[in-house]
């Protein structure tokens, strides 16, 4: 017996590798492209027969394949290991370009095919001489459709749903497998590869996983470069705190935060919004105030308090200290907030906003002048419990007698029943409420709602001594704003509960029409 | 000898689920967790039943009188107290734990509270009553609705997402596995649905709920009683409701409410968790009330309302008539030394199986028929969340193919959505037979349960155990009285209920059902036997 026979176990170890490796890149491109393009049933479908094709391709090419099949086998594979264990972080590269990212995606998978097409029929040209042919074809096969297998059930199952590896380091850790699969066949094969060339081909399987470790510990950080394509402006900064992941992107013009994706301000327009928010509560303040702000993390709305030279104190409540240390130490973020959280009129806390008013019942607080609620929309349940009755009944609990209350309530345009949802849960906890809108591009339409103990008019003019600073606000246009037209005219809609977050449903459906 | 993790898995957590589980994943390291058994004196318990101590170890021992004794401090005693109290009665109450509050116990940990056992009641349908007195001296219910009608603080009643299913490597809202699910399974959900809506509107020819809370205010009309001698099978069987999903929704209720499977309930039991709930004048089910601490914030109220009349780790050895009395003997588990009270009435507030044992002679035939299950509960402190694919986080999260329950988290109702928490996991252990669960419950070795609990939520949770600071495991070896066929209904049940002599009866397990609600409604009853007795008898 041949050398080769001996080993023959491993030579079919390395199909099954092969073929499970083949699988894995075939369906990490499907999953990929169904995140990026959507339509899983037809990026599948495509993804499945181009790789499929190209295998054919490459079974077609091997024929023309005629010296040092071994070595060019082990290359081969080494070649595959490279550009699949790759491919899925270079599609994460390519995110958000979706010219670039299709080429990338169907050139990768061709050529994959092709190599992993290339590599059956040369093993078995290689063997031929050493194994009984018959039994050669129907173990090889065995093994190849075994590990296509195994390849399909160990990536779906094990990998994504119960260890949950992200898809791109799936990927690294097949063409890890592979490559040491190649490694190793320099060594099985060694009768039919020159030893020359089989150092060669070590040293070559070296830097191939080289490479690929090397990709795997910096893959986070490269996969963020590629969630830039996602952002329309450079990212200046990308941070995962345990609450949200948070981006900042800038350019000449002007600096947006997204949180988990979601767009929170563009400095472009965000003085709109902000000016909007806390002025008109503003409007009837005593001198002293003090003034409670729930979320507002960015310190943007602080900005606009700190305007009135006579306030008395802010206290500012925000669940994440990434995001309140970031407006206190990003140059951009600290330029255009004016630096208000080092102002010593401002106290920060981070804390859930609901919990904390919880806990600080019953009386702990000494109760505010002016309440001003500015968080994230409602998109889930842990949000949702901030737009409840119970939070309401909470926040009430903290406003004087002739205190003033603003909650920024989505956009009562795209999200009518929402809007009208907050206003009415508003009023549900006996306070009278007067809701708003303004005009801000970067969100459309925006809604709020102010409240009050007892029955106000809506102001008709702002403080004096704080309209000149405006770029929105006047007191001429302040009518307008309290005036609904047609489209965005009240609904029936029914109370938001903790124990029943109706304002979750509503919003995930209205928002759902428009993304 | 110990077991290897298959075998350890298999017995825990049975074959099928242990066998995916090395099959495909790897095992998590556990071994930095610390914890380990917290539990009731089982050992004490256990002294109790084996070597009784003589009458001769009690004479001589300090005396106390009172007007009644309370033998046990678990719900069923600690209303009975409440009541007494709230009627200007003198009592004591002796508890064997050095915390009262039985299966409602509750901890706290730091900041956060948790329960080790029972953790909801059901807002009460109808306005009046002791429940109603009791929640509002809690302050739990709102009569804010546009008509009047009663319902839960919104902080209490459970936080929407309510409850969530990890099915298939995902996670879903809801309950019933509903993805993938055919139309047919969906017709007989509904099916299902519309039968219990109708039980639940149903009433006899003396205008009692059919299902109602407490059992003893459920019609007693033969036709409804005799869905008590057969199992919940036999009647989703007579149904034609086949529906695989709905077995296992069904399946998962009794497991739930009661610690048994479909094949060993009662289909009265089956019919009564569905529809005494449901308020058909709303057409919806009651809402839920909870807490943090689960019904460990009931215990507290009811222990403040006794004002300093309990005395825990008393082993109480004998309750017997004497003179125109009853005597109580008991030891102090932690001095060793006997007391006795005497008193003109007394209330056994203990289960069943305990009570014979103490009330020696004049008990009525039938106490075997007190079948208890046995329960592990699992208290895993959480530095933070780990990660879980698909919906958010709820209050009640349930893992499909799993023994266990799931978990409960208790920051959920607080609102804390991030960082520390504890999730209380649960399982019964449903064998045919009640025995063979509790052996089976006590053959684990702390480590055992620890992997086990680890192993079986980390497939839901990727990257739970450095998460994991502790994970404590309580074993009730009696957990919850089982409502098996026959039982509710049978003779032995309302036999148990009624006094001997001086010795009034009041425990959860009369009621054949393990709510809040029946102890509570038991401890009432024998406190209001007792007063009715007092004002007859000589003063």
């Amino acid at each position: 017996m041949s050398g080769v026979q001996n080993r023959a176990p491993l030579l079919f170890l390395t199909v099954l590798i092969i073929a499970t490796a083949g699988l894995v890149y075939e369906l990490l491109a499907g999953a990929i492209a169904t995140t990026v393009l959507g339509n899983s049933l037809r990026q599948y479908s495509i993804t499945i027969g181009v790789y499929l094709f190209a295998m054919g391709v490459g079974a077609y090419l091997s024929k023309f394949i005629e010296q040092r099949i071994a070595q060019r086998f082990v290359d081969i594979e080494l070649a595959a290991a490279l550009i699949g264990g790759t491919q899925g972080l270079l599609l994460y590269l390519a995110y958000g370009r979706a010219d670039a990212f299709g080429v990338l995606l169907y050139g990768t998978l061709t050529i994959i095919g092709i190599l992993v097409g290339l590599e059956i029929p040369l093993l078995m040209r290689i063997l031929r001489d050493d194994l009984d042919f018959k039994d050669l074809v129907a173990k090889v096969l065995t093994f190849d459709y075994l590990g296509a297998l195994i390849g399909s059930l160990v990536f779906s199952i094990v990998l994504v749903e119960m260890l949950m590896i992200p898809l791109e380091r799936i990927g690294i850790l097949f063409g890890l497998l592979n490559c040491a699969v190649g490694l190793m066949s320099t060594w099985v094969l060694r009768e039919h590869i020159y030893p020359r060339g089989r150092l060669q081909l070590r040293l070559k399987g070296l830097l191939v996983g080289g490479i690929l470790v090397l990709a795997l510990v910096y893959s986070t950080r490269l996969r963020i470069v590629g969630e830039q394509g996602l952002y329309p402006e450079r990212i200046v900064h990308v941070e995962q705190s345990p609450y949200q992941r948070i981006v900042l992107t800038s350019d000449s013009s002007r600096l947006s935060l997204y949180i988990d994706g979601n767009l929170q301000f563009t400095s472009m327009d965000e003085y709109r919004y902000h000016e909007s928010l806390v002025h008109p509560a503003m409007a009837d303040a005593p001198a002293g105030a003090r003034v409670l702000v729930l979320g507002g993390g960015d310190g943007l709305a602080a900005r606009e308090l700190l305007r009135y030279p006579d306030l008395g104190s802010v206290t500012l409540v925000d669940l994440d200290p990434a995001i309140t240390d970031l407006a206190r130490t990003l140059p951009g973020l600290r330029t255009l907030n004016g630096d208000a959280l080092a102002d010593a009129r401002i106290e920060v806390i981070n804390d859930d906003a609901m919990v904390w008013l919880d806990e600080a019942r019953p009386g702990a607080i000494a109760p505010f002048d002016v309440v001003i609620v500015d968080f994230p929309d409602p998109n889930n349940f842990s949000l949702g419990k901030l737009y409840t009755r119970r939070f309401y009944r909470l926040v009430r609990e903290v406003m004087k007698e002739d205190a003033s209350l603003v909650v920024q309530s989505t956009s009562p345009l795209i999200a009518r029943k929402s809007f009208w949802c907050v206003e009415r849960t508003i009023a549900s906890v006996g306070l009278h409420t007067v809701p708003y809108h303004v005009s801000v591009p970067s969100f459309g339409e925006w809604g709020y709602v102010m409240a009050r103990r007892t029955h106000f008019e809506p102001p008709a003019r702002l403080r004096a001594d704080v309209t000149d600073g405006l770029r929105f606000l006047d007191d001429a246009m302040l009518p307008g704003l309290f005036t609904f037209p047609r489209d965005m005219a009240p609904v029936e809609v029914e109370l938001n509960r903790l124990n029943h977050q109706v304002l979750v449903h509503y919003y995930s459906a209205e928002w759902a029409q428009v993304n | 000898m110990r077991l290897s993790r298959r075998e350890m898995l298999s017995a825990i957590l049975g074959t099928p689920l242990a066998s995916a589980l090395a099959a495909c994943e790897r095992e998590p390291e556990t071994a930095a967790i610390a914890g380990g058994f917290v539990e009731p004196s089982m050992e004490v318990g256990h002294r109790l039943r084996d070597a009784a101590p003589r009458d001769g170890d009690f004479e001589g021992a300090p005396v106390t009188r009172t007007e009644v004794a309370i033998v046990g401090g678990g719900p069923a005693g600690l209303s009975a107290a409440w009541r007494l109290a709230r009627a200007g009665r003198d009592f004591r109450l002796l508890e064997l734990e050095p915390q009262c509050g039985g299966t409602s116990r509750s901890e706290r940990d730091g900041g956060l509270r948790h329960p080790w056992g029972a953790h909801y009641i059901t807002t009460p349908l109808s306005d009046g009553g002791p429940l109603v007195e009791l929640l509002d001296e809690l302050g739990a219910l709102s009569r804010e609705d546009a008509r009047g009608r009663l319902g839960g603080q919104e902080e209490l009643l459970v936080r929407e997402p309510k409850v969530r299913l990890f099915y298939r490597g995902y996670w879903y809202p809801g309950l019933y596995p509903r993805v993938g699910a055919s139309d047919d399974d969906l017709t007989q959900l509904a099916r299902f649905e519309r039968r219990m809506a109708g039980f639940a509107a149903l009433r006899d020819g003396r205008g009692r709920r059919a299902f109602a809370i407490p059992v003893d205010a459920s019609s007693d009309d033969p036709e409804l009683t005799a869905l008590d001698r057969i199992s919940a099978t036999e009647w989703l069987k007579r149904e034609g409701l086949t529906s695989t999903r709905l077995h296992w929704l069904l399946d998962h209720a009794c497991r739930d409410d009661y610690g048994l499977t479909l094949e060993h309930t009662s289909a009265w039991a089956l019919i009564f968790y569905h529809a005494s709930r449901m308020d058909p004048a709303r057409d919806n089910d009651a809402d839920v009330l909870t807490w943090p601490e689960g019904n460990g914030a009931l215990v507290a109220h009811l222990e403040g309302a006794a004002g300093g009349r309990i005395d825990t780790g008393q082993l109480v050895t004998t309750v017997v008539p004497e003179g125109d009395g009853v005597r109580v003997d008991a030891i102090d588990w932690r001095s060793g030394k006997a007391r006795r009270v005497r008193a003109r009435r007394a209330i056994m507030a203990a289960p069943r199986f305990i009570a014979r044992r103490l009330v020696r002679a004049g008990l009525p035939a039938g106490s075997a028929d007190f079948q208890y299950g046995a329960w592990l509960v699992a208290n895993l402190h959480l530095r933070g969340r780990p990660r879980s694919r698909g919906h958010e986080d709820a209050w009640d999260n349930v893992l499909h193919d799993s023994p266990s329950l799931g978990y409960v988290s208790a920051t959920h109702q607080r609102g804390r959505s991030f960082g520390p928490s504890v999730w209380t996991y649960f399982m019964p252990m449903v064998d045919g037979d009640a025995r063979a669960g509790r052996k089976r419950l006590l053959e684990p070795s702390w480590q055992d349960y620890r992997d086990a609990v680890i192993a079986d939520l980390a497939r839901a949770h990727a990257e739970l155990e450095p998460q994991v600071s502790r994970v404590d495991v309580c074993r009730w070896g009696h957990g919850m009285i089982q409502p098996r066929p026959g039982f509710i209904w049978g003779p032995s049940r309302w036999a148990a209920a009624q006094p001997v002599g001086p010795i009034h009866f009041a425990h959860s397990d009369l009621s054949g059902i393990a709510l809040f609600e029946e102890a509570f409604h038991h401890g009432v009853r024998a406190a209001d036997e007792v007063r009715a007795a007092l004002k007859e008898g000589p003063t």
